[in-house]
């Protein structure tokens, strides 16, 4: 890659992301506002009691008896200044309440990002350089049955056998409540509550590399170039870093990238089963509330790490791989 | 009478609830202070300032925080809170009521008449639809002096204590909100009430912690130190955070009722199905008349007549709840025994379909009606799969179709469903939580009025007369009238009296002492060593 290209590279695809992204929130938009109900309605299905003044207060408060372009505009130039606007329902601005709930999430889509990556392309090395053996069946079996089971499922097994039986692990939650901690001991208190979940959440993503990753090693390690390297008296180790692994890694790349993508809202299953206070949650329970500010709030954060990642992903493969060309 | 026999049962049943705690006195535990007490709260709220938010969970959670004058038994008898006394004169138009001395809001300021005139007069008048209702019908609130308040009404109107409950109206502190608007005033984040406990935390999505309030009013209380609501999702999460002991208490909703039977079997645990008197939940298969034939009072009472309340009861809801016997739940006042619907009989229920003009084709269907199941959790899901089976033999076809809470909502507010659920508080008092789903003059187009359609000149008369009557005896001949054409009508179908268990570790005292369950101010719980 020639670095004098970089600059005029991010411009244009900067220029793209950003009308990729307006069009996005756009689309959800309208998206949202067709689903039947409002928020309006809704609280007054939940409140046990209600009169047409109250719709009609609450509506107005909502600003949801503006027409729907007057809405778009406002919602627009929100977005244009990065205000996500303001949740009605719940009284808070849409960026704290994303704000506050971004950390956890991404702290366990992190860690099982982490996971997944790093054992599943360590496991994928190591059944793709004893293909055959016993080792590589029981890698092979294991990848298959995360890959073939459920999410919730796993999550539900994970907390039976190790907080049920065992007792080892918290069934939910993120931290200890109403117990004061400090230091050292608070982290390892999160960390105890982030294992199954994280678990949970990695598995899955982890049989996908560790298959992945065995498949492409194999591929490559027939061809020539590789038979050239051990032939002048490369060391294995090496071979199977430099030449094997480097080669192999773009689709696990592509495949991260598209993971990556997923930080923000790929979670919601796992943070509803663990009662993760993550961002995934708070688009769920906004979806069902109606609470449009919030969910186009998260939608929109989503679209970005959708997009910012794409182009990481992108640029990796001119690092990993000099053949490639980044382009606009 | 009918009144005094309902007291008398009432109080039969929550007898167990009274002995277990002398029984625990004597024993020898009495209160101990300290402790937190972890709780469960579903679905999250979106503010906890009562009054501007007045979901269930609110409702359960908020009253640690804020108190109304009154409480109620579980006989509906009213108990005093922030009113210690109270007089109400012979024509059942003035009601005086004397206030504690020495009540502090949570911000160390003093509680004051002040307060309630604001609280009833605009804070909940501007709010809050069901007290709108009600409190139109004060001509002067006044603050006599400090410590007390005289209300006038414009004409006697019987159940008007039944709305001093903090659910229904709530006290809050006049100089957090007086001039602004009160859903958007800072005070709606950081409540500030007169409770046993001040609201200290809340993680959204986490949750709602709230510590013992030092300068409480009542000598010696709260016992426990903090009381905590964590925010669990998932339904089989909640079952099991209980049954593992990381949280002591679950509430309303929180435990399917198909997990009560495996719960019922731990040693540990009580599962306790008062105090949902107050409230006492009615559920219903929600008609709109405007669909034909749901405006012929034949099909109505064949369908309802086709429906084995008992299995529901029995095989749905395990146990939890009755089987509902006309339009007042047997908890309310004025309910009338003698007035009740028509037995299951599906032989009965086909006869009169034929008879109503409605042959069976060749699929065997007389007619085929939509079906929205409430969203509000697997339960409702299967009550409607049995409906669907009920209504299949005397051949009314029901088609189910799945919606959100949302859509739910807003489809049953603008009338634009068949049939569907409803479960409606009935507050005590026919008056107030019975009239407003059939009298003509409450068809609204929102949820929880008369979104059905239904309209009876006959009834409207009744209910208003029971209305404006100031006897009680006057107002049981109306209200047993209206529950005799009601059950003849059958303007919906009535399925089940509903309650919800609270289930708590055997060690948390006092759950349960009033005709408002979980949802009093816990100012007397505590966790015996």
């Amino acid at each position: 890659m020639e670095l004098s290209r970089l600059p005029g590279f991010l411009l244009r695809r900067g220029v793209k992301a950003a009308i990729v992204v307006l069009a996005i929130v756009v689309c959800n938009f309208f998206l949202i506002h067709a689903a039947p109900g409002d928020p309006a309605s809704v609280i007054a299905g939940q409140s046990g009691a209600a009169d047409e003044r109250f719709l009609a207060q609450l509506r107005e408060q909502f600003g949801l008896d503006k027409p729907l372009y007057v809405q778009l505009w406002i919602y627009l130039k929100g977005v244009l200044t990065l205000d996500l606007g303001f949740s009605h329902r719940q009284q808070i601005p849409v960026w704290t309440l994303i704000a506050d709930r971004l950390p956890a999430t991404l702290l366990l889509t992190g860690a099982a990002f982490v996971l997944a990556v790093g054992a599943g392309v360590t496991l994928g090395t190591l059944a793709a350089r004893r293909v055959g053996s016993w080792a590589d069946s029981i890698i092979t079996v294991i990848a298959l049955t995360f890959y073939a089971t459920p999410l919730f499922w796993v999550g539900l097994m994970l907390v039976l056998f190790f907080s049920v039986w065992l007792e080892w692990l918290p069934s939910f939650g993120m931290a200890t409540v109403g117990v004061e901690l400090h230091g050292i001991d608070a982290v390892l208190d999160v960390g105890k509550h982030l294992i199954l979940p994280a678990a949970t959440l990695g598995l899955f993503y982890l049989a996908v590399y560790a298959r992945l990753t065995r498949a492409t090693m194999l591929e490559v390690a027939d061809q020539d170039f590789v038979k050239t390297a051990r032939a002048k008296g490369v060391p294995e180790g090496q071979v199977v870093r430099r030449h094997v692994l480097r080669n192999a890694l773009l689709p696990v790349i592509t495949f991260a990238g598209i993971q990556a993508g997923q930080l923000i809202g790929g979670s919601i299953l796992v943070e509803t089963v663990f009662a993760w206070p993550g961002i995934g949650r708070l688009a769920f329970d906004a979806l069902l509330a109606r609470d449009y500010a919030v969910l186009l709030g998260v939608f929109f954060c989503t679209s970005v790490m959708v997009v910012l990642f794409n182009l990481v992903t992108d640029l990796l493969y001119a690092v990993v791989d000099p053949r490639v060309e980044v382009q606009g | 009478m009918t009144v005094s026999r309902r007291g008398f049962m009432a109080a039969a049943a929550s007898a167990p609830v009274l002995m277990t705690v002398q029984q625990g006195l004597a024993q020898g535990v009495a209160p101990r202070r300290g402790g937190t007490l972890q709780m469960m709260l579903t679905p999250e709220p979106p503010v906890l300032q009562i009054g501007v938010n007045q979901q269930g969970p609110t409702l359960a959670a908020a009253p640690k925080m804020f108190q109304g004058l009154l409480t109620f038994s579980p006989t509906l008898e009213p108990q005093p809170l922030l009113a210690k006394s109270w007089t109400i004169s012979e024509d059942g138009k003035e009601y005086v009521f004397s206030l504690q001395e020495n009540v502090k809001w949570h911000d160390g300021r003093a509680f004051t008449a002040d307060d309630v005139v604001f609280s009833i007069m605009k804070f909940h008048m501007e709010l809050s639809p069901r007290a709108r209702a009600i409190f139109t019908l004060i001509e002067t609130c006044e603050a006599r002096d400090p410590h007390t308040v005289r209300i006038v009404l414009k004409q006697a109107f019987q159940p008007f204590l039944l709305m001093f409950d903090a659910t229904a109206a709530a006290i809050v502190a006049k100089h957090l909100f007086d001039g602004q608007d009160y859903r958007t005033a800072p005070a709606v984040q950081r409540p500030v009430g007169t409770g046993p406990f001040r609201f200290t935390e809340w993680q959204r999505g986490n949750f709602v912690r709230m510590d013992r309030f030092d300068d409480y009013w009542k000598q010696g209380q709260p016992y426990l130190d903090t009381v905590i609501y964590r925010i669990i999702p998932d339904s089989q999460s909640r079952r099991l955070a209980l049954e593992s002991g990381q949280v002591l208490l679950s509430q309303a909703s929180d435990i399917e009722p198909f997990d009560i039977p495996q719960l019922r079997q731990r040693p540990n645990l009580e599962v306790n199905t008062n105090g949902w008197e107050y409230f006492s939940p009615l559920s219903w298969i929600e008609l709109n008349h405007r669909v034909k034939p749901l405006d012929d009072a034949r099909v109505r009472r064949a369908m309802s007549m086709a429906i084995d309340r008992n299995f529901i009861i029995n095989r749905l809801w395990f146990g939890v709840g009755k089987p509902a016997t006309g339009p007042v739940a047997s908890t309310t006042r004025f309910y009338d025994a003698n007035a009740k619907i028509a037995a299951f009989n599906v032989q009965q229920a086909n006869a009169l379909l034929d008879q109503a003009g409605f042959p069976r084709n060749a699929q065997g269907v007389r007619f085929t009606l939509k079906h929205i199941p409430l969203p509000y959790g697997e339960i409702w899901t299967r009550l409607s799969e049995y409906l669907r089976q009920a209504m299949r033999q005397i051949g009314v076809a029901l088609d189910l179709e799945s919606t959100d809470a949302g859509s739910w909502a807003r489809r049953v507010g603008n009338w634009e469903y068949e049939t569907t659920i409803n479960f409606v508080y009935q507050f005590g008092d026919p008056t107030l939580g019975v009239e407003r789903t059939y009298v003509s003059s409450n068809i609204q187009r929102v949820t929880f009025t008369n979104t059905g359609g239904y309209s009876n000149p006959q009834v409207d008369a009744l209910f208003q007369a029971a209305r404006s009557a100031a006897v009680a005896a006057e107002r049981q001949r109306a209200f047993s009238e209206v529950q005799k054409i009601l059950v003849e009508d059958v303007p919906q179908i009535w399925l089940t009296e509903l309650a919800f268990p609270t289930i708590y570790d055997k060690k948390v005292r006092n759950v349960i002492t009033t005709g408002l369950g979980p949802s009093k101010s816990f100012d007397d719980v505590f966790i015996a060593g």
